[in-house]
């Protein structure tokens, strides 16, 4: 099987689709945070909490929905211990956002140790199963490529629309934006630009947890430590090669897992079985690496991202 | 307007008080504000005129007194309240996001935020509307970034207007504009007052004030000092007013210019985003004189004081420093020949807010004998030299271990020029030198200027500040799009020509003329 | 609400905010053990009591502060310029690869002209590390946090590459592990017959020297310049990326001593354990030593106390060692707000 071939199949596209599906719940989120100036290092340890939640939900007896809906609200919880400390504070979003993901990792193994203190395995759910869409499914290719996936996938492509026109079509997604780019702006229309920042860091953390939900949920269906391995540091990559926009950011996503899902069938190959594996292993981070330097000169950062707000400084 | 109208008072500030710690940058302030009437706010800077308005906009709270908008109490610390009871102000530094549209920038804020979709069509017509009743021509499709100051501030009153404002609240208003730009707007002003508005006018200018309004207050250390009609005072009244004793402006003799120290020959730099780069730029500094760069900020200013201060690299030209023909220098290499910098902006650029007085002091000279020998600093000789230069340039302050971040605009300046003059500098760029200060420490600087010219040195004074200009220099250029204008003899200009000069037109005439 | 600059802070306003910190993370440890079913008190008793109860104890929380102390100093160094190296972790390998590359016999000298040979050349990968993100953020800009924290998954890859391929002990039965390093290149105790290794002794040094580098040298006084004002730094003449540059060789370096200490000192061998999370450990250790040198002694002590503490007292009551990584990141995020709370009165409008 050459790489052609690979190309050319619908379980490669399948299995991209289903890659990138968590990378796009988490992306918007922090797309969101950063596009209100916020930037959201709690990504990882929030992806970690969300994965943890939903399946734990799910595993004490909660409908796939309700396990959803848990994971956002963990998620929404550690948002607003950010936003708390890094927006009315204006506290440094780095060290804030490190913190945040350290203290959602450490308590979720905790609770995870204290919920199943003696498994060495940990216990499986049953997740998510694929919807097939009538007749749009049998296309071939595209039909099981797209049209056979989660309903979780499903919902993250439609949040990829839903986020687009909130951000440019509504008077909430202009004050957010205005919020980026000029907080001063926003407070002089009489807007806060605390609420807003808050809001937006809150909702979007809501949304990493679905995407580390998504793991144990969907693509998974059990909860591993160390399972989010980076994902959510390729996210923040993800948000500045999409410029700041949801939509190229999508289709940042989607490059990014057919190469992920490339590599992992190269691996299978016979040129691949005379490569260390680690070496495949490596090509996500790489490749986020690549993407930001290629980026680096083109991409329109939001001007009052990392910038706190105090009102009436001087 | 029948006259019962014309008294009815929109706006009344009642005993307002504000400190700030030991600081009261407000006390006991009263003024009202009547239908269809222009009040002038007069104070130099440091009065707490700004401080004021930000309280009346719910940035401060009051520690006492009350707001009161057409007859009703205001709510304290709420700008939102001042927005819905008409009150809209153009903040001396605009509130405009520069990455979105016109449009986008005057309708944020003014539709309900939970809302699916925003309604672009009919905000259009009225911001059509709006445009074409106040003539404040601008396209609503353009980027805010991508337009000039006087649009910018133009989009600021327009956001005021389309939110019905009943009062419009203008602080320093001209401070950017050109002097035809200042009487469109007060064209527009007239224009706003006819229909019906009232109008707050907040300056230092004298002859601005006596212009436009119908009643001046003028507010000196937090306090009303005075309170008439404009009909009724003049000039000197009014500067009397706002000074309390007679400050008398350094005398300037005019200078005695030598042997040119810094020549540019047809230098251009880079665009940088919206700022101009310069264009072609021939200019020569002499030795005993002061060389005024008018013009609106923003049209190349910076470019030139970046390239003189080593910050900036240029695409062509030469550049001739002591004779010495040079592709380009650093900011070390200026200082080690004699470039003293005195940058626009003290707190960003000229200091380091949380390092000492000392730290600060030898910015320029750490990394070289005396202050520091093979890499380790010699902090004794540092704190030697800073307190000369407190002793030296009366920088008031605690003493140099001070954080700079705790002393006074005039103090921080004091401290610059000290680190920057000690070296008996041969060219001294000053941008802005004054921005912000009060008259004493205007004067301060000024002498501290004139005293270098007079031992010999190059001065390029760069200054939005027509009467800074035209009151220092011996020979004045304008800065327009990066372009330069020919050299101007002292007081062979008047203030409207040169206008027509910063507005940008006469440059083609005048590079016809010297070809 | 809104933060008013407190000119001159009383002594309340300086001690209060943290001393509420430190109170307030007990308060949030005792919560947890409760959950776990556990005696709060007993708890953090037996995390008292396993991090400096015994001559054992103590001995093993200076042994785990060793590494601390290092990249507690890097991330401090780094900090201070605000270059946000959050790499430590893969600096860290750096330095113990090349301890392992260069211990195991291909130098065949003496111990007194090994080691140091040893910890240079770990500072030099270490710092070599960090060389390639300190230079993408000054010619194109990118942003170091993520390529740091990037870096850290690439370079662990590549360690495992190494133990699983050239580097792997053919007598370690299967496991991915490095040979051990020869006799030369063990740190010695410091006292005979006391666990504890010269690396500790280094770690002191290295703080006194950083500190000396910061207050008196004018690389110390270019990366405080350029961390608290960079416009301002290179409006001044400073050459602001090359600052940033030796920072970054410098923060790298140190971490690397971590690398090295551990390999020579403690395991003798590279293994992919060799560090748990000591990079990203050290962040909080400079954080909560507010980026002072010397302060990143105690703090690391602290650290590591809790961590080897919560191990003890695991072990006794089965409450899950991860109530330290709680407890130190609740210390983290009320610590900031605490320094900050210090400086400036929340004022309600």
């Amino acid at each position: 099987m050459d790489l052609f071939d690979i190309l050319l199949s619908a379980s490669f596209w399948a299995a991209a689709i289903r890659i990138a599906s968590p990378l796009i719940f988490a992306t918007l989120g922090e797309l969101i945070c950063e596009r209100a100036g916020v930037l959201n290092l709690g990504i990882e340890g929030i992806m970690v909490a969300g994965a943890f939640a939903g399946w734990m939900a799910v595993y004490s007896g909660a409908g796939l929905w309700t396990g959803v809906a848990v994971a956002m609200a963990v998620g929404m919880l550690f948002g607003l211990v950010h936003s708390l400390l890094t927006v009315p504070f204006g506290l440094s979003q780095h060290v804030v956002g490190l913190g945040v993901t350290l203290l959602a990792t450490s308590s979720t193994y905790y609770a995870y140790r204290l919920a199943l203190p003696e498994v060495t395995s940990p216990p499986k759910i049953a997740a998510f199963k694929p919807w097939e869409i009538p007749l749009l499914s049998d296309i071939p290719l595209i039909g099981p490529a797209l049209f056979s996936q989660t309903p979780l996938t499903y919902l993250a492509f439609v949040l990829v629309g839903v986020v687009s026109v909130v951000l440019y079509r509504t008077p909430l997604g202009l004050a957010l934006r205005a919020a980026g780019e000029n907080p001063a702006a926003v407070a002089a229309q009489g807007l806060s630009v605390t609420g807003l920042r808050m809001g937006a860091v809150i909702v979007g953390s809501g949304l990493m947890a679905v995407g580390g939900a998504f793991l144990t949920m969907s693509a998974f269906d059990s909860f591993f430590f160390e399972m989010v391995n980076g994902r959510g540091w390729i996210c923040i990559a993800l948000v500045v090669f999409g410029a700041w926009k949801p939509g190229k950011a999508l289709l940042g996503a989607v490059l990014f897992a057919a190469f992920d899902a490339a590599q992992i069938r190269v691996q299978q190959t016979s040129l691949g079985a005379d490569i260390p594996y680690q070496i495949f292993l490596m090509t996500p981070y790489v490749l986020s690496i690549l993407a930001l330097i290629a980026m680096s000169r083109r991409a329109e950062v939001p001007a009052a991202l990392m910038v706190p707000f105090n009102k009436g400084e001087r | 307007m029948t006259g019962a109208e014309a008294a009815q008072v929109v706006l009344r500030l009642d005993r307002i008080t504000k400190r700030f710690d030991a600081l009261t940058a407000n006390d006991a302030v009263s003024l009202d504000l009547r239908r269809g009437e222009v009040v002038a706010l007069l104070g130099e800077n440091g009065a707490g005129k700004t401080t004021l308005m930000n309280i009346l906009f719910g940035q401060y709270t009051a520690d006492e007194g009350r707001v009161e908008v057409m007859g009703r109490d205001l709510p304290p610390g709420n700008s939102r309240a001042a927005l819905q009871a008409g009150v809209g102000m153009v903040h001396q530094h605009f509130t405009l996001a520069d990455n979105m549209t016109v449009l986008e920038n005057v309708t944020l804020g003014t539709e309900p935020l939970w809302r699916w979709r925003s309604d672009q069509s009919v905000a259009r017509a009225r911001l059509a509307d709006l445009v074409r009743d106040f003539r404040l021509t601008v396209d609503p499709d353009a980027r805010v970034g991508s337009l000039t100051v006087g649009e910018r501030q133009r989009v600021e009153i327009l956001k005021a207007l389309y939110r019905e404002a009943r009062i419009l609240i203008l602080d320093e208003p001209t401070a950017v504009l050109t002097p035809q730009e200042t009487v469109d707007l007060f064209a527009t002003l007239r224009k706003a007052v006819a229909m019906g508005l009232s109008i707050m006018f907040i300056s230092h200018k004298l002859h601005e004030v006596m212009d436009i309004s119908d009643r001046i207050v003028v507010l000196r250390h937090g306090r009303v000092v005075a309170e008439m009609a404009t009909a009724d005072t003049d000039r000197h009244a009014l500067a009397a007013a706002m000074v309390g004793s007679e400050i008398s402006a350094p005398r300037v003799a005019p200078g005695n210019p030598g042997a040119a120290l810094l020549r540019l020959s047809d230098v251009s730099t880079p665009d940088r985003g919206n700022a101009p780069g310069l264009k072609r730029v021939m200019l020569a500094l002499r030795a005993g004189q002061i060389t005024g760069l008018a013009g609106v900020s923003g049209n190349g200013q910076a470019a030139l004081a970046d390239l003189i201060g080593g910050l900036c690299v240029p695409e062509s030209g030469r550049l001739d420093l002591d004779g010495q023909t040079r592709d380009r220098w650093s900011p070390r290499v200026a200082v080690e020949h004699g470039i003293a910098r005195i940058p626009e902006d003290r707190h960003k650029t000229g200091t380091i807010a949380d390092f000492t007085l000392t730290e600060n002091a030898v910015l320029e000279s750490y990394h070289k004998p005396p202050m520091s020998r093979n890499g380790w600093m010699n902090w004794g000789q540092a704190e030697a030299e800073t307190q000369a230069i407190i002793r030296g340039y009366d920088v008031r302050c605690p003493g140099p271990d001070t954080r700079i971040r705790l002393l006074s605009g005039g103090n921080m300046q004091k401290l610059i020029l000290g680190r920057v003059l000690e070296a008996a500098p041969r060219i001294i760029l000053a941008n802005q030198p004054v921005r912000g200060l009060d008259i004493g420490a205007v004067n301060y600087v000024h002498e501290q200027l004139l005293k270098a010219r007079d031992r010999g040195a190059a001065v390029l004074l760069i200054s939005e500040d027509l009467d800074e200009i035209m009151a220092l220099s011996d020979v004045i250029h304008v800065m327009s799009q990066g372009r330069l204008s020919p050299e101007f003899a002292r007081g062979s200009m008047t203030p409207t020509d040169l206008g027509v000069w910063m507005a940008g037109h006469g440059f083609d005439e005048g590079l016809a003329h010297a070809s | 609400m809104r933060l008013e600059p407190i000119a001159n802070p009383g002594f309340a306003r300086s001690t209060l905010p943290p001393v509420l910190a430190i109170a307030t993370t007990v308060v949030v440890a005792s919560a947890l053990a409760m959950l776990a079913g556990a005696n709060p008190f007993a708890v953090l008793g037996l995390i008292l009591k396993g991090a400096a109860g015994s001559k054992f104890a103590l001995l093993e929380t200076l042994n785990r502060a060793t590494p601390l102390i290092f990249t507690g100093l890097a991330v401090a160094v780094a900090f201070r310029a605000r270059f946000w190296n959050i790499g430590a972790e893969a600096q860290l390998y750096a330095g113990a690869l090349m301890t392992v590359v260069l211990g195991t016999g291909a130098l065949p000298w003496e111990a007194g002209a090994l080691l140091p040979v040893l910890a240079l050349a770990a500072m030099l990968a270490g710092a070599l590390v960090l060389l390639v993100p300190a230079i993408l953020k000054v010619r194109f800009g990118v942003d170091e946090v993520v390529t740091t924290l990037l870096f850290n998954f690439i370079f662990l890859l590549f360690i495992s590459l190494l133990l699983e391929g050239p580097l792997k002990d053919p007598m370690g039965m299967g496991w991915p592990k490095s040979e051990r390093v020869v006799a030369e290149a063990r740190l010695p105790r410091i006292v005979e017959g006391l666990r504890l290794h010269w690396g500790f002794a280094l770690a002191l040094i290295a703080a006194g020297v950083v500190w000396v580098i910061e207050r008196r040298s004018t690389l110390g006084y270019e990366m405080r310049a350029v961390g608290l004002n960079r416009e301002a730094a290179r409006f001044a003449g400073i050459p602001v990326n090359a600052v940033l540059i030796k920072t970054a060789l410098l923060s790298g370096g140190l971490a690397a001593l971590a690398g090295f200490s551990e390999v020579a000192g403690l395991k003798g061998s590279l293994t992919l354990d060799l560090s748990p999370g000591f990079g990203y450990t050290g962040i909080i250790v400079a954080m909560l030593a507010l980026l002072n040198p010397l302060a990143v002694v105690a703090a690391a002590l602290f650290v590591a106390g809790i961590f080897v503490g919560a191990d003890s007292m695991s072990r006794a009551v089965g409450v899950p060692t991860y109530l330290a990584d709680i407890m130190l990141a609740t210390a983290l995020l009320l610590m900031v707000l605490a320094i900050l709370l210090t400086r400036f009165r929340v004022v309600r409008e």
